[in-house]
């Protein structure tokens, strides 16, 4: 188990060391000097309880959107929607807190509506990709990726229209949440609870996938539908359910974002949070455990940016630039998986000193 | 000169069909791109980028070099390298050419903002247009009809590329790599290397596409610059259902489309603005909607298609 763990996380940071010479070499011709760089980069994500703090409220809504991607995946979905089912996720709880908070309920019920409302709406829009997949034949990728788009209208349009605060005139917003059903922070620390969410998913998710039999179902038809119908599998359920599900978790990161960070939806809701979820799945394999350390990964990038920008003074976009590449190389080593293996660090010994110039 | 006219409601014609020629370059030269690219059977969701760095390096050049034309000519070139970049990268096993697509998306437009900064404030000398709109007094007839030539080449093109892709050696070998690679591997093509140029060719269109973006309309460059113009492309070829021909009458609707809003805008008309953008998006989805059956895809998708299979 240990050995097919190692075996399987070599390429992966093979591709990381490759991307940091790159990246190193573009910082390099830019005049800026790697070393220095990393170190900073090291110090604004994982250098300091300051920075971790940091890196893991970035990572929270990473960990929700790339649930978006990864759940379908094990049915054999390509759903690239979930930045449109953040962005609605977190208007419909931010019209269900405005609601629930003006009829009076205790901050905790008005919490519980937001999430189950994020949950709803975030769902409902990718298990309606689902369903067009599974009824229509219409292709899951692109059906996702216009209604993400089309979300983004939706709720600028609703931003800017019947959910309007009057008093925000240049930029349309809608009325604020009241700070008592704010989302806390984790005690102790300045994260807030969003990232408990985040994990807890996660696990959940990935217990659902690899240790129950809806899991191992969703999994054979993502592996054989057909072979799936054959078995008497409900082939459309599982469809719309992971659907739902996924959609869900992107919902719910849009609650977290309007609660716990924004206290109202406003065109910022469209974070890219969605299209980093896209990524950070690929990268995790699909598996929704693995996306925990790699959204500390990538929180942690995104958490360094400012201090790398700040001491110096390199645009905002170089931390765009190194994302970019730390991307296409992961992706690039996924041709390597199963190709290399550890070297055989446990018999030494028996290997033929002729043949190690093979 | 004249004090302009207000036209009013007669101004929204107008603005549609002005906006139409105008909004619709950048859709015209993506889309005539990516239609080649998925022809082949790759997609490449990564010329969202593609468009940012090409109008990014084509005020560059147009600005370093005085030239707009070879600011177009170094936006096709960049939109080319990165083109290759995609197509090397989904030649290899088990590289997802979506996820490839939305990486390249990122990095082109980090690498744009990144190297574009210096550019932000000057002004380079953009490309130049045709006053066909010179017989009539009004100017706002005038603005609508100064058209750009790279519209022209756009509307070339076109009719070109169906012919190429139906009647030429060349586009039987794109449309088969595209149908079958089994098939293609049979015949002796490299179907890694046909897709590798189709998306290298598919990256330059982009590019030009973007160029246009920088250095006519709106004729600048700023991080801004871009509304999604590059995804929308990709949404319109599938609208096309892969026709060169049906991509000239979408990119000339979606602009339309897109010129709307602002146009009922400055008539007073403020609702559905954000609708409107959208309209390419909707459309595209209703399509496939009604043409779509659970066994059968659209009609005219190449059979390699990740997204239609």
């Amino acid at each position: 188990m240990a050995g097919r763990l190692a075996a399987a996380a070599l390429a992966p940071l093979l591709a990381v060391l490759a991307s940091m010479v790159l990246f190193g070499a573009f910082l390099f011709a830019a005049g800026v000097d790697p070393l220095q760089a990393y170190g900073l980069i090291w110090l604004g994500a994982w250098g300091s309880w300051f920075s971790w703090q940091n890196t893991l409220v970035r990572a929270a809504p990473i960990l929700l959107t790339g649930l978006c991607m990864a759940l379908p995946a094990q049915i054999g979905l390509v759903v690239i929607g979930a930045e449109g089912a953040f962005v609605l996720g977190g208007l419909g709880a931010t019209a269900a807190g405005l609601w629930l908070a003006g009829l009076g309920l205790p901050p905790l019920l008005v919490q519980i509506g937001m999430g189950l409302a994020g949950i709803a709406v975030g769902g409902a829009l990718i298990a309606g990709c689902g369903a067009l997949r599974q009824y229509r034949g219409v292709n899951e990728t692109i059906s996702s990726l216009l209604i993400a788009y089309i979300a983004i209208a939706v709720m600028n349009q609703l931003v800017g229209g019947v959910m309007r605060d009057p008093a925000s005139l240049n930029r349309p917003s809608t009325r604020s949440l009241p700070d008592a059903v704010m989302l806390g922070n984790i005690p102790g620390t300045s994260v807030h609870v969003g990232l408990i969410f985040g994990v807890v998913a996660c696990i959940g998710a990935w217990w659902l996938v690899y240790h129950t039999r809806y899991g191992f179902a969703a999994r054979v038809v993502g592996g054989n539908a057909r072979a799936g119908r054959v078995a008497g599998l409900p082939v459309g359920r599982l469809i719309l359910s992971f659907c739902f599900l996924a959609g869900g978790a992107a919902g719910l990161a849009g609650m977290v974002e309007v609660a716990a960070v924004q206290g109202a939806a406003s065109a910022d809701l469209a974070t890219g949070a969605g299209y980093t979820g896209i990524l950070a799945a690929f990268l995790a394999r699909q598996n929704p455990l693995a996306l925990i350390p790699v959204c500390l990964l990538l929180g942690g990038l995104d958490a360094a940016g400012g201090l790398l920008q700040q001491r110096l003074d390199v645009p905002d976009a170089t931390m765009m630039v190194l994302r970019g590449v730390l991307f296409l190389t992961l992706l690039a080593s996924e041709s390597l998986q199963g190709r290399i293996s550890l070297p055989r660090l446990v018999r030494p010994r028996l290997a033929p000193v002729a043949a190690a110039g093979e | 000169m004249a004090p302009p006219i207000a036209l009013g409601w007669w101004g929204v014609p107008l603005a549609i069909f002005a906006g139409a020629i105008r909004v619709s370059t950048p859709f015209l030269f993506v889309s005539l791109g990516e239609v080649v690219t998925e022809k082949a059977g790759r997609i490449n969701l990564g010329l969202e980028g593609t468009l940012v760095m090409g109008a990014m390096s084509g005020y560059a050049t147009s600005y370093l070099t005085g030239s707009p034309w070879l600011g177009v000519l170094a936006a096709g070139l960049v939109g080319a390298m990165l083109g290759l970049l995609h197509g090397g990268l989904c030649g290899l096993p088990r590289v997802n050419d979506i996820a490839v697509g939305i990486a390249l998306m990122l990095f082109g437009t980090g690498l744009a903002f990144y190297l574009g900064k210096p550019f932000v404030a000057p002004k380079a000398p953009n490309l130049p247009s045709l006053p066909l709109g010179a017989w009539s007094d009004l100017p706002q007839v005038h603005a609508a009809l100064s058209v750009n030539a790279l519209f022209f080449i756009g509307i070339l093109a076109a009719p070109l590329l169906r012919w190429m892709l139906a009647n030429t050696g060349l586009g039987l070998m794109i449309r088969m790599v595209g149908d079958s690679a089994d098939a293609a591997r049979a015949m002796g093509y490299h179907v890694n290397r046909v897709r590798l140029w189709a998306t290298a060719y598919g990256g330059f269109m982009a590019g030009v596409g973007g160029s246009f973006l920088s250095l006519y309309y709106p004729g600048s460059w700023n991080e801004g610059l871009s509304s999604g113009q590059g995804i929308t492309a990709v949404a319109l070829v599938i609208f096309a259902r892969w026709d060169p021909m049906t991509c000239l009458w979408a990119s000339l609707l979606f602009g339309g489309a897109g010129a709307l809003g602002p146009a009922l805008q400055s008539v007073g008309v403020t609702q559905g603005y954000y609708l409107f953008n959208a309209a390419p998006y909707i459309l595209t989805l209703l399509i496939m909607i009604i043409s779509c059956a659970p066994d059968r895809t659209l009609v005219g998708a190449p059979g390699e298609l990740s997204i239609t299979r």
